[in-house]
């Protein structure tokens, strides 16, 4: 009969030993994984809870930016008004994952690693160039977010690895994210597609000085629009209908229950171009 | 029954006392299937077709059998093979075999989800090991899963024994095809050549689940004496027990079931799904045996409404009046018959007064869970496209489409297409009131830019029925009083029950409990369906509250040594009349219970009826939504329900009727549907990917009760739990039309859809 094991380690060392067994699986909130259990659907010989190791939970803010431990929930992250403050796309993604009771525990890490193309809080992260750190056998290394997902529940990290903390950091002047995706409902749903923007302008009342823009749910992970079409300007009609072309041209989704090919694509324009113009008008506003 | 209502002053009929039922529901103390337990029993899982159809080869159950914990296994061969015999099932007729072979199939399975086995054992998680050790050996058949493609000549065939019905000649080859009905008034085919507007349009609706909250779940207890109780929530105790007992070759008076509380039916829980399984486990196992389902079994193994496709043909002249209509209907049956053809084709006419009209359709099968019934089944699917070519017919003539469903509505007199002539109606009433709401008299707003605004309006009709019916009322000791129902209560019968005994017998409704019968605690009753419940079950506990009272009149008569003609009861108690008025304080029911031992014992009424005369319900809704043009999004922004609810014993739960009715039909016509997969399989088994809407997606639902009595009803009373879901699906597309300038004819209206639908139209 299936019966896995359990553990809760205390450090990062036996956390990592643990991990480096057959078929032991990382628990941040669980959100996705006790669901894989319970519908049979993934089955672990070990669940190791990385939530009791100093560190992984909660928020530090730093000289450089923030630390953020991977299974800090998103209701933690809401809470935190300076990370509201400097970004409120990531946030805002990530307060966007399932229902209240689920926000309790949701956590970036496990949002990252579930590696669903769909994952709300993954878009501005990427777009913020946040790091994540690894723990490994072989010790610590960092990785760049949107290096972490390697196709539809896969990831790049190694048998034994597992993300202890996010880096994000200090926001530049006049910069600001922001996330939105595409549900039927309002709430309680996964995204059709979602769009990451991170824009930094040069002035309050500057045009675009940098720009990175996002996609979820379009492709087997997230994917990046080149968005050199909206440096220089302050997003009018022209400069967005770009935008939405050089979103749609990235896409390669399929066709699924949540959505058409054709669908799909015409929305990650519709959101990069709405995504950014939210983000641009934040960047203002600070 | 005498119509009560004209001339006396209700005094608990019409008001809203706190439901009886709400404390225990909040708290969550409120013992649904799920919650039940009995000592020493043991758990039951069932083993379902990944196939959609297949013909099953051979069933190994061996490595099953010696797992550790496990106490029995059984197939089809642990129930009796029965023969082919017409039932009367829920709301529409079925065939015993076919219910047998749906609980668990025989030599075939016929859709992705069919049960092919069950394992009871210690744990569940041992049931459920013990399931994945069966082996199955299936041979793969073709699929179709569509109804259109179900009916095709070269269709893969489900039962090589279904030859349609209701044509001529008798077919002499296999179809899917179950039956063909027709309905006829008139000439319709020569009567077009009045009209100078004809609408023709083919429209097409998705399945959907009734997507009660209460997954299926029961606890049975099979006794070494063979008789056997049984604990579960469904939507009729004594259904449960006949089809208990047909299944499994028993006798009716050996099964007692319990009735437990009901997390939602909707028409799904007039069937039986796990009991015969766990009747099966505990007769062989010798334990109680406890099963429930998962949500992904519930979709994939219970009933659906079905999905149609469905072809309009309206004519009318230039006043408007409609003088032709036809209307086809293909109806999906799942995988064995008994779609609501019936009220699909009887239905979506009888808002209006016709004389040439012409409605035929098929009852059609396909490799899709066996459907059940869902609120005023078959109507919403038919109403859908009738009043969408009704509001189409409107545009085209310029005309309000309010008033073009007043020049056309049906009246006392009007004789329906289904043969009846319609009497105390307030069809005509509801739409005077929606045309003087609040709503309809609001503009629309100003839409952001983007964004497209529209309001659509629509009716529609359902028969509600009467039928079997048994309560009794019981005078305590104490003086208080115990309601029995033989309904289980989904929609606030129990206060209902109350407040009617309360108001013949001229007490507080706050001394009155009601509670829902077992099977040998009240008599029989019909399932609560078809809107009957406050209907007939209520006249039924009316009268035995009369008989209540009029024994209290004889007693105090007896206690006074006065003639019982003598005695008046009033507003709870019993005075003396006539002559004898004033010589004796009166008597309250307390009194009167405290000397019943030496008047005759004790106080019971006890009525079982064939309830006749319900009367129809009629129901017209307003909807305002908007839609974003790149996104294909719709909110629904404003919506009214107005219906003729004959009379509303408590308001409360009446509207709250309206508000479900028009959630779950907002619902079918936003985002509600089957996905498979090209292989027949289920893809969106769970409340994930099948969108009922949540809280947040929509606005309070507003609601105008009109009350036209039905005098065959003590107090007037109705039926209202159906009418609601049949005219919003027309009412949202309407809107929708109104918004975008796009007629959408295909259900669901998901973003996708929309979208696609306002790039076609752009070109």
């Amino acid at each position: 009969m299936y019966s896995p094991t359990f553990a809760a380690p205390q450090s990062i060392d036996e956390a990592v030993r643990m991990l480096g067994a057959d078929g032991a699986k990382p628990l941040s909130g669980g959100t996705d994984l006790i669901v894989q259990l319970k519908s049979g659907r993934n089955r672990p010989a070990a669940v190791v809870d990385l939530k009791k190791i100093p560190g992984l939970v909660g928020i530090e803010e730093t000289a450089d930016g923030f630390v953020i431990g991977a299974a800090t929930a998103g209701a933690q992250l809401g809470e935190h008004a300076r990370l509201v403050a400097a970004y409120p796309g990531i946030v805002e993604g990530a307060e966007l994952i399932g229902s209240t009771q689920v926000q309790g525990r949701a956590s970036l890490a496990g949002n990252l690693c579930n590696a669903s193309p769909a994952a709300d809080s993954v878009p501005c992260l990427a777009a913020a160039g946040a790091i994540a750190v690894v723990a490994g056998p072989n010790g610590e290394r960092e990785m760049k977010v949107s290096d972490v997902p390697a196709g539809p529940g896969r990831t790049n990290l190694a048998k034994g690895e597992f993300i202890k903390s996010f880096k994000l950091k200090k926001p530049a002047a006049h910069s600001a994210d922001a996330y939105l995706r595409f549900i039927p409902r309002t709430e309680m749903d996964i995204a059709v597609v979602g769009a990451g923007v991170n824009i930094t302008r040069d002035g309050a009342n500057g045009p675009i000085k940098s720009a990175t823009v996002w996609l979820g749910a379009v492709a087997p992970t997230i994917v990046e629009v080149d968005a050199s079409c909206i440096i220089g300007t302050s997003l009018d009609d022209a400069t967005l209908a770009k935008l939405d072309a050089a979103a749609q041209s990235v896409c390669n989704p399929i066709d699924d229950k949540r959505g058409t090919i054709e669908y799909r694509t015409k929305v990650a324009g519709v959101l990069a171009r709405r995504a950014a113009s939210i983000a641009f008008k934040r960047a203002g506003e600070r | 029954m005498n119509y009560l209502g004209k001339d006396v002053e209700l005094k608990v009929v019409g008001t809203r006392p706190i439901r009886p039922d709400g404390v225990e529901k909040v708290i969550g103390r409120a013992a649904f299937g799920a919650d039940f337990s009995v000592a020493g029993m043991i758990h039951g899982k069932v083993l379902r077709s990944p196939h959609a159809h297949a013909r099953i080869k051979s069933i190994d159950t061996s490595k099953a059998e010696a797992l550790k914990g496990v106490k029995a296994v059984i197939t089809a061969n642990d129930l009796p093979n029965i023969p082919s015999e017409e039932a009367f099932v829920g709301e529409g007729p079925a065939n015993f075999r076919d219910m047998s072979l749906n609980t668990i199939a025989r030599d075939k399975v016929l859709y992705d989800g069919h049960a092919v086995a069950a394992v009871a054992a210690t744990s569940p998680s041992i049931a459920e090991e013990a399931v994945r050790l069966i082996k199955v050996e299936y041979e793969v058949l073709p699929n179709v899963i569509d109804v259109e493609e179900a009916m095709r000549p070269d269709a893969p065939v489900l039962h090589e024994d279904l030859f349609t019905q209701g044509v001529d000649p008798k077919p002499t080859k296999a179809s899917n095809i179950a039956k063909r009905m027709e309905f006829k008034l008139g000439d319709s085919a020569s009567a077009f050549a009045k009209a100078d507007v004809v609408v023709e349009r083919k429209y097409k609706t998705a399945p959907v689940h009734q997507a009660y909250i209460e997954p299926h779940a029961c606890v049975v207890s099979y006794g070494a004496d063979g008789q056997a109780q049984v604990w579960c929530s469904s939507q009729g105790q004594f259904m449960v027990r006949a089809y208990c007992a047909k299944l499994l070759g028993m006798d009716i008076a050996d099964i007692r079931v319990f009735p437990l509380e009901i997390g939602g039916g909707f028409g799904g829980k007039t069937l039986v799904y796990l009991e015969p399984l766990a009747l099966a486990l505990s007769r062989k196992s010798g334990k109680p045996v406890k099963m429930t389902m998962s949500r992904e079994e519930v979709f994939r193994g219970s009933g659906p409404t079905s999905g149609g496709a469905i072809n309009v043909k309206i004519g009318a002249t230039k006043n408007g009046r409609i003088v032709a209509a036809e209307c086809e209907v293909m109806l999906q049956a799942g995988a064995f018959p008994g779609s609501p053809i019936g009220p699909a084709l009887m239905t979506p006419f009888a808002m209006y007064d016709l004389s040439d009209v012409t409605i035929w359709g098929y009852d059609v099968v396909s490799n899709r869970p066996k459907v059940a019934a869902y609120r005023a089944p078959g109507a919403p699917v038919s109403t859908f496209a009738t009043e969408s070519a009704v509001d189409e017919l409107a545009k085209q003539l310029g005309m309000d489409p309010l008033e073009l469903r007043l020049i056309n509505a049906a009246k006392d007199g009007t004789k329906a297409v289904y043969g009846p002539t319609l009497k105390d109606i307030g069809f005509v009433e509801t739409l005077e009131a929606a045309k003087s709401s609040p709503h309809w008299n609001s503009p629309l707003g100003e839409a952001a830019p983007g964004k497209l605004r529209g309001r659509g309006i629509a009716s529609g009709f359902w028969f509600n029925i009467g039928g079997e019916s048994s309560g009794a009322t019981y005078v305590n000791e104490d003086g208080t009083i115990t309601v029995v129902s033989g309904n289980p209560d989904i929609g606030g019968s129990r206060a209902s029950m109350g407040m009617m005994a309360a108001e013949v017998l001229g007490m507080d409704v706050k001394d009155v409990r009601t509670v829902v019968g077992d099977t040998t605690s009240v008599g029989f009753s019909f399932l609560t369906g078809g809107s009957r419940v406050t209907f007939a079950t209520g006249m039924a506990v009316t009268q035995s509250a009369e008989m209540v009272r009029d024994e209290l009149c004889k007693r105090a008569a007896l206690l006074w040594e006065i003639p019982s003609e003598a005695v008046e009861w009033k507003d709870g108690k019993a005075y003396p009349a006539g002559e004898n008025a004033g010589k004796f304080d009166p008597l309250s029911v307390a009194d009167i219970a405290a000397k019943s031992a030496r008047t005759g014992g004790p106080i019971t009424g006890k009525a079982s009826i064939n309830a006749q005369g319900a009367g129809p319900g009629y129901a017209t809704h307003i909807c305002d939504l908007e839609v974003d043009e790149e996104t294909g999004h719709t909110t629904v922004l404003r919506y009214t329900a107005i219906q003729d609810v004959g009379k509303a014993i408590h308001p409360s739960y009446v509207e709250g009727q309206l508000q479900g009715g028009a959630v779950q039909g907002i619902g079918w016509a936003l985002n509600e549907e089957y996905v498979y997969t090209k292989d027949g399989r289920l893809d969106n088994a769970g409340f994930l990917d099948y969108r009922i809407p949540v809280a947040s997606d929509l606005p309070m639902i507003e609601t105008i009760l009109v009350e036209v009595p039905n005098p065959r009803h003590p107090f007037g009373v109705k039926g209202v739990g159906e009418p609601p879901i049949v005219p919003p699906m027309a009412a949202v597309a309407n809107a929708m039309e109104n918004a975008t300038g796009v007629r959408m004819g295909s259900l669901p209206m998901s973003p996708p859809r929309i979208r696609a639908a306002l790039d076609a139209a752009k070109g």
